[in-house]
């Protein structure tokens, strides 16, 4: 186990170094000056120039990115060209409030859509099934802003329970905090309880046709023992998969939500950074989603070990 | 507020965990005004930028030597008395009593001199001050003088130059700083109305200030950005909301006072709620501006310029992006309407239109029908319908157009580079000017006509330059009015740029919300918020 650990994170440097050049290099051939967006609307050419001087953006292609590799193996990521602050200043200032929504997000998703792709499975054919699996396919063909701006309309405005928009710190006021965040981690969850649910559903259908289902049965368990414990665990290597997909659907549901809502996360950051040009940004945070999606998905593969004996590393 | 809260606490009561708190007694809530301004602020220097979310904060921490009231007069402001000598060559500036920076230490003369000189190394208006000035010296404490090389009739326009670069003064230490480097947060130290919170400064989440006290605001009422600046609440926040949506929710929910610039598809939803209203505080408004680039074919040629001038009508314009005629005005003058320049003097045969017209001047001009970049901006919705009428009326009078799209920040990054035109550069970009930046002939960006030296697009025309300067020169308000027309009637010849007409931009607050003061940009003194 250690064995393979081992090498899957030493298989993350070269998947970081493509991220790396890809990125680098995507930017620098788009479209955009950040430093005529810094210098703004009335300035000259001159006042341009000498801005791109300062950033060291006249320099050849090859030189800036041999100093960005550089100085980030001496762990310096650079410093955001905007907000005179270090990138790891700005993403540890940005981390919370995209993280507590992607936590948020991952619960409600996973404590929603298993129970009721179970039941679906569990009633095939039934009027539940087709009200789950309708409702997975709304929720998959609705964009994540429309969720957004319904929720709004109906809990902050007609209602008045929740707040439309912002994020509190949960150090400062934990039940604001919770105000704030269940607008945004409803409107997140809606797609991935879709996609979670339909494949639970086919997931189960499959292992409830299996002999050992049918021994359970025999035996005279209870359903719920029989779905739990027998069904769901030999379904959940095919879920586990689909939530480790899912990181990636979090990450850029993450940019929409956090606009629609105004919650200041890394997802509005790297819309921001895009905008302004902020290369520094952009490449630091684009490698670090690259970490953490690879990452979150060796802990899904070692998480398998978990439900199924058969698979060893 | 919120129901859901308050259930939540009813429960937490009914468990019995809530009495402790029960028995505590109410805070004093700060007055606090909470506003979403057009930008987020990123950048905390405004002599390094030119951007206007920077300006209005310079206006909140820092304070002018001079301001520009409501009837475009500029006023003392930091300044407590000046004199200008007879021969007009030697300028005085006494500051007032009792100005003091926000960490206590006393104004001084030498701060507000270093404050100058790194406005005037950024500033177009101030760099051609500069150009007339002799030098900058302290006499005492409070006095400074200014000896000019030669008579300068824009002194007091510069020093109260109401829109970007202000010239803010600020510590001599900042003010020291290279003009191409921004200063440091922790030098954000001003004699403003409000001091900057800087530990609860977040990117992208809020910007807070909090009222001066150490402030000492002038005596006179206030007027436009001169006057008393008086603050009646005790903080002020901005708060980064990118989404025109969600402002507007969060507005008729309460949970914010202001939207600096509302989108306008949505102002007649706000119309119809009882507990906003729409604050039109920007009379001088804005104005759209095509621009020419005079580095390459076809637009080095006058003629053709004149050509354009001749075939574009304002009001399809206006029509295509605000809609709402309460929002827009035709306006044939260059210098914005209801402003002391404003003239309609040589523009009777432009602006109407007249393809015909502009078909034979094409002729006569000798444009061979090779197609011209029309820049088209897609991201900013007060811009982005500009492009296509423009297209219309220049293939109305004989154009043949190329319009190519992109965002916001990608036409900026185009404009700048005087690359040739198949190599990636432009013919024609379209813009929005603040009213308040194009009030003359040297402060109107576009009408510097310096070559390398002039804002993209490159005009080249001696001419021009030569009535700035004559303008600049002149301290005679009717003198100056007549140069600002005979440049209006050689610039319709040959034009740098094509205005567009005017059009307006209505902050909208909660009815909470009073006294929100007329002037060219968005000031938070002299407001205050009901309970």
């Amino acid at each position: 186990m250690l064995d393979f650990i081992a090498r899957r994170l030493i298989a993350i440097i070269p998947v970081l170094a493509v991220v790396a050049i890809f990125v680098f290099l995507m930017l620098r051939l788009t479209p955009g000056d950040p430093a005529a967006v810094i210098a703004g609307d009335n300035a000259t050419s001159d006042q341009i120039a000498m801005i791109r001087g300062k950033l060291g953006l006249d320099l050849p292609i090859w030189q800036q990115f041999a100093i960005w590799i550089g100085d980030m193996l001496h762990g310096n990521f650079g410093e955001s060209f905007f907000f005179k602050k270090t990138v790891v200043e700005l993403i540890q200032q940005r981390l919370e409030p995209t993280l507590a929504l992607s936590i948020c997000t991952l619960i409600i998703a996973v404590f929603t859509a298993v129970p009721l792709g179970v039941l679906a499975a569990y009633r095939q054919g039934s009027w539940i099934d087709r009200i789950v699996m309708g409702f997975s396919v709304l929720g998959f063909s609705m964009p994540t802003f429309v969720i957004g701006y319904i929720l709004i309309y109906i809990f902050a405005i007609n209602l008045g329970w929740l707040p439309v928009q912002g994020y509190v710190r949960i150090g400062v006021d934990f039940w604001q905090f919770l105000e704030r965040m269940v607008l945004p981690s409803i409107t997140l969850a809606i797609v991935y309880i879709a996609l979670l649910a339909r494949i639970t559903r086919a997931s189960i259908l499959e292992v409830l046709n299996e002999d050992y289902i049918r021994t359970a049965r025999a035996k005279g368990l209870s359903t719920r023992v029989v779905l739990m414990r027998h069904a769901l665990r030999n379904a959940a290597v095919p879920i586990l998969t689909v939530i480790g997909i899912g990181i990636a659907l979090l990450i850029g549901g993450a940019v929409v939500t956090e606009s629609v809502y105004g919650l200041p996360g890394l997802g509005r950051l790297t819309v921001e950074a895009v905008l302004s040009r902020d290369f520094p940004t952009i490449q630091a945070v684009i490698l670090m989603f690259s970490v953490v999606y690879v990452v979150i998905n060796l802990l899904i593969d070692i998480s398998y070990t978990l439900f199924d004996p058969r698979i060893r590393y | 507020m919120f129901e859901f809260r308050k259930s939540v606490f009813a429960l937490a009561l009914a468990a019995g965990i809530g009495g402790v708190a029960g028995a505590l007694p109410a805070p004093v809530a700060a007055q606090t005004i909470k506003a979403v301004m057009h930008s987020d602020v990123k950048i905390l220097d405004p002599i390094w930028t030119t951007a206007y979310i920077q300006r209005n904060f310079g206006y909140m921490v820092w304070d002018t030597l001079f301001a520009m009231d409501e009837k475009f007069e500029v006023k003392p402001q930091m300044v407590e008395k000046y004199d200008v000598s007879a021969d007009k060559l030697t300028w005085t500036f006494t500051l007032r009593d009792g100005l003091v920076w926000s960490d206590g230490k006393p104004v001084t003369s030498e701060d507000c001199i270093a404050s100058i000189k790194r406005w005037a190394a950024k500033d177009s208006m101030g760099q051609k001050m500069m150009a007339s000035v002799a030098s900058l010296d302290k006499v005492d404490d409070k006095t400074f003088k200014m000896k000019m090389k030669e008579p300068y009739g824009l002194v007091l326009q510069s020093l109260g130059k109401p829109s970007s670069n202000v010239p803010f003064m600020m510590p001599k230490k900042t003010a020291e700083t290279d003009p191409n480097t921004q200063i440091k947060v922790e030098d954000v130290i001003g004699s403003g109305p409000f001091v900057f919170v800087a530990n609860e400064w977040k990117p992208g989440e809020k910007v807070v200030f909090t009222k001066n006290t150490k402030y000492k605001p002038r005596s006179e009422a206030p007027s436009g950005l001169a006057g008393g600046k008086v603050v009646k609440v005790d903080r002020v926040e901005w708060i980064a909301m990118p989404d025109p949506q969600t402002q507007i929710a969060a507005l008729q929910n309460g949970e914010i006072d202001m939207i600096e610039q509302p989108s306008t598809d949505l102002l007649p939803l706000l119309t119809k709620d009882k507990n906003v209203k729409l604050v039109e505080f920007n009379p001088l408004g804005n104005q759209y501006v095509m621009r020419f680039n005079q580095a390459f074919k076809p637009f080095d040629n006058a003629k053709i310029r004149h050509a354009v001038m001749v075939a574009f009508g304002q009001e399809d314009f206006l029509k295509a992006t605000i809609g709402n005629p309460k929002y827009y005005k035709v306006c044939k003058p260059v210098f914005i309407c209801g402003t002391p320049l404003a003239s309609e003097e040589g523009m009777k045969d432009v602006l109407n239109q007249n393809a015909a017209k502009a078909k034979e001047l094409l002729k006569e001009a000798g444009y061979d029908g090779t197609p011209v970049v029309l820049l088209q901006s897609t991201d900013l919705q007060v811009l982005t319908n500009l492009a296509p009428v423009a297209k219309s009326q220049l293939e109305a009078a004989g154009f043949k157009v190329d319009m190519q799209s992109s965002d916001w920040q990608s036409v900026v990054a185009r404009r700048a580079k005087k690359d040739p035109i198949d190599k990636g550069g432009w013919n024609l970009m379209l813009t929005s000017w603040v009213a308040a930046d194009i009030l003359n002939p040297v402060m109107a960006g576009f009408f510097n006509a310096s070559c390398d030296k002039a804002m993209f697009g490159w005009p080249c025309d001696p001419e021009i330059e030569k009535m700035r300067d004559a303008f600049s020169k002149e301290s005679d308000p009717a003198k100056q009015k007549q140069i600002a027309i005979d440049l209006q009637k050689y610039w319709v010849d040959h034009p740098t740029h094509v205005n567009l007409g005017q059009w307006y931009q209505p902050a909208v607050q909660r009815t909470s919300l009073d006294g929100m003061l007329t002037a060219p940009v968005p000031v938070f003194w002299n407001m205050t918020k009901k309970k």
